[in-house]
């Protein structure tokens, strides 16, 4: 298992690398530095020292990967790819356009970020299970037909519009909880509630529909079937047998996405004003702060990566039949 | 009038060249036809065929651009206007031209907000346009509005009625539930249209925007946006993925790896920041440029086109991973195994024996991400990595109107008005695209 595991992480170095490449070329050789300054400058009216000036604050003045005035190994390292780059492994992100350190400022938004998405991970899975559930033991009933229809009217409304009709209804026509912003320790729990409901309510559509997709496969299988045979009530089938082994696609399918938690959701997090992960990606695009940006691809990809190694493993776990070698 | 091809445009024809194309070759295909019959034997697939031919109907009118011609001074060449309008601007010209100061509710004959009036001090002043046929007898706008309604009632009943006599006279599926659901759908659509059409010559009937624009205009401008958006991304993308993911599963080895490599990295990127990372460099480029367009149009359609690019680069991993799995299997088949026997080439084998046999799986891929792309334009449009804002989009009406649910009284027509035509476009995508699935892949479950 172990070996197995330091093999999985020595494949997930390349992909890493990969990913790295991959921004490097998007933020430093699709455009040049100097195209990036005179963007932010505004195009017109911009002088050559103030472009020098933006580029040294952010050490956009280095080569892009050799420097050849630099003595020795300072040739390779005094490069933006190394600097921006290759730095990223050792979670050095350097600094934001405002001046503070990206690496802390990512460490602190963390909390405030999994305060709404652990909550809307674990109910929004209870509730689409229970509610697929429901379904399949009502198969092929009026309950079904309307249910599913229900489900793919509520995946064909914009999210958007499950957000603002959520705090129109509920913070202004109710007074129930303040429209936005957060407050740490319990006084958060205020500020939860709304985009915790919020996110479970526009996500159930679609993860009912798959869940039911599910188990409607399993529940046509020989062990289903012994299982009936033998004087088992639909309630235990459902729940003993058919649950049981349809979980296994379901937590796999889910255990990629909870690495990925810590990055928080952009919408929901922009729209209550949570100083999350995701509130801090939405700032960045819209005040293109590029720095941000490429670390957040590279915190993202990461996590991803981690995701993809807990879904193997969370295989041998949940089903013995798999063998990892 | 001088005809202005935007590159969206050709290639929304060339895809709907493709569709047409598509059809007829699957005519004569026995396996594709029997599919077809299954998705038009189903009534919601069918109802929902209806709705989205309405759509494409618009979306097409919207996507034959010129610029009109100025009025000639002296005998110099002919100019022409910057502005480039589209055959639907034409055809809507009232909505387009008769704009207000600022918001106006649906149907309302003064502006929302009040205003100091030349010395009758502060009330809500007369629209310029909305029910202005009323002259002072506002009074009467009830019984005008009806009157608009019932003959709008009238008129879109006396067109359905052709249509039905059309169908049962060749007796085109006759006695079948689907043909009757095509019926249907068109009767109810027809029956809005020509109330709103009725009344939209007299009034705003959704209401007016920030700006004054009519709201139903610009739901209507929303849709070519919607359909490009979620058809060009799968076109783009098509190419590569099929090319590669034949490549990967027929040809194995090294070529396999560096396939998967490439698209193991671009998955592990989370879809939203990549798609941030190169909208931002790509405004970089455009902004950087502004002398390759000749026209802001022609602007705004060069950044919705890299728009779908780059969706289709972070989309189309799923797909190719797809094709690849499916070749794998394919490449065993005894059919195949006997063409290599006989000494036919590698490439014609992945010509003429795989990609045929894959064509479901990408028709499939292309009607499933329909919906999701057209969802997924509002969001961006929202964070503001989506279209150019002057592109008038779902994502664009909504990020203007999502302030004003603030005001008192609110403003929400235009909220509404966008929900109401997303919603039917999105639902009626999904509807059609489990339709096309159920019948066409062989493994689906009832």
């Amino acid at each position: 298992m172990l070996a197995y595991i330091i093999r999985r992480l020595l494949y997930a170095l390349p992909i890493l690398i990969g990913v790295n490449l991959i921004t490097f070329a998007l933020f430093f050789v699709v455009n040049s530095p100097d195209d990036m300054a005179r963007m932010q400058l505004g195009v017109k009216r911009v002088t050559p020292e103030a472009i020098e000036k933006w580029k040294a604050e952010r050490g956009y003045d280095r080569p892009l990967l050799w420097n050849a005035q630099a003595p020795g190994v300072a040739a390779a390292t005094e490069t933006i790819f190394f600097q921006k780059s290759v730095k990223m492994f050792a979670f050095d992100f350097g600094r934001a356009d405002d001046g503070r350190d990206i690496a802390r400022e990512i460490a602190t938004r963390m909390a405030p970020s999994l305060a709404v998405a652990l909550p809307v991970f674990a109910l929004g899975l209870f509730a689409a299970v229970t509610f697929a559930l429901l379904l399949v033991y009502f198969r092929a009933s009026y309950l079904d037909f309307w249910g599913v229809v229900f489900c793919v009217a509520m995946m064909s409304v914009s999210g958007l519009f499950y957000i603002i009709g959520g705090q129109w209804l509920v913070s202004k026509v109710w007074h129930l909880v303040p429209i936005s912003g957060y407050a740490g320790g319990a006084d958060a729990a205020k500020f939860l509630v709304l985009p915790v409901i919020i996110s479970v309510i526009g996500g159930i559509g679609s993860s009912t529909r798959w869940y039911r997709t599910l188990f409607l496969e399993e529940i046509t299988k020989d062990y289903v079937r012994t299982a009936r045979a033998k004087g088992l009530s639909e309630r235990a089938v459902l729940f003993g047998h058919v649950l049981r082994n349809a979980l296994i696609p379901i937590l796999t399918g889910v255990v990629v996405l909870i690495p990925l938690l810590f990055m928080g959701s952009l919408l929901i997090e922009s729209f209550f004003g949570i100083p999350g992960l995701g509130s801090y990606t939405i700032d960045a695009i819209n005040a293109q702060d590029f720095a941000v940006v490429r670390a957040m691809v590279f915190i993202g990809s990461l996590l991803y990566i981690v995701g993809l190694l807990l879904t193997d493993i969370s295989y041998t776990l949940v089903d013995p039949r798999v063998r990892l070698q | 009038m001088k005809i202005v091809p935007l590159w969206s445009d050709a290639l929304l024809i060339l895809l709907l060249a493709l569709v047409v194309a598509g059809a007829w070759w699957s005519r004569k295909q026995a396996h594709l036809k029997d599919a077809w019959r299954k998705v038009g034997a189903s009534g919601t697939a069918m109802a929902a065929a209806t709705v989205l031919a309405a759509f494409v109907v618009v979306g097409v009118l919207d996507s034959l651009h010129y610029r009109p011609a100025l009025p000639a001074k002296g005998d110099g060449p002919v100019q022409y206007s910057n502005e480039v309008l589209s055959v639907l601007d034409a055809l809507l010209l009232p909505l387009k031209s008769r704009s207000e100061k600022t918001y106006s509710a649906p149907l309302a004959t003064h502006l929302f907000a009040k205003e100091s009036l030349d010395g009758e001090g502060r009330d809500f002043p007369r629209l310029k346009h909305g029910g202005v046929h009323l002259g002072q007898d506002l009074a009467a706008q009830d019984g005008d509005i009806a009157m608009r309604v019932l003959t709008g009632l009238g008129l879109g009943v006396a067109l359905w009625l052709p249509l039905w006599f059309w169908v049962r006279k060749r007796k085109i599926g006759a006695g079948d539930t689907a043909m009757g659901s095509v019926l249907g759908t068109a009767f109810v659509m027809l029956l809005v249209a020509g109330p709103v059409a009725l009344l939209s010559a007299g009034y705003h009937v959704l209401g007016t925007d920030k700006v004054g624009q009519d709201v139903l205009y610009l739901t209507l401008k929303s849709i070519r946006t919607g359909l490009l958006i979620g058809t060009l991304t799968t076109l783009i993308m098509l190419p590569a993925a099929v090319l590669l993911g034949i490549l990967a599963g027929y040809v194995g080895g090294w070529v396999d790896d560096l396939i998967q490599y490439l698209y193991t990295v671009l998955n592990s990127i989370p879809g939203v920041l990549l798609i941030a990372a190169a909208v931002l460099m790509m405004q970089v480029i455009i902004d950087t440029h502004p002398e390759w367009f000749a026209t802001s149009a022609e602007r705004a359609d060069a950044r919705l086109l890299a728009l779908c690019l780059i969706l289709g680069v972070t989309s189309w991993t799923g797909l190719a991973r797809l094709l690849r799995g499916e070749t794998l299997k394919l490449r065993e088949m005894d059919y195949v195994q006997a063409a290599r026997a006989f000494g036919v080439g590698r490439l014609a084998i992945m010509l003429r024996h795989i990609l045929p046999n894959l064509m479901h799986i990408v028709l499939i891929a292309l009607v499933m991400d329909f919906s999701g792309l057209v969802l997924a334009e509002a969001v961006l449009s929202y964070v503001g990595i989506g279209v150019d804002p002057n592109t008038i989009s779902f994502g664009t009406m909504i990020n203007a109107a999502r302030m004003e649910l603030a005001r008192e009284p609110m403003v929400w027509w235009s909220l509404a008005a966008a929900f109401a035509f997303m919603f039917a476009l999105v639902l009626a995508a999904n509807l059609f695209a489990d339709a096309v699935r159920d019948a066409f892949d062989p493994r689906a479950v009832k």
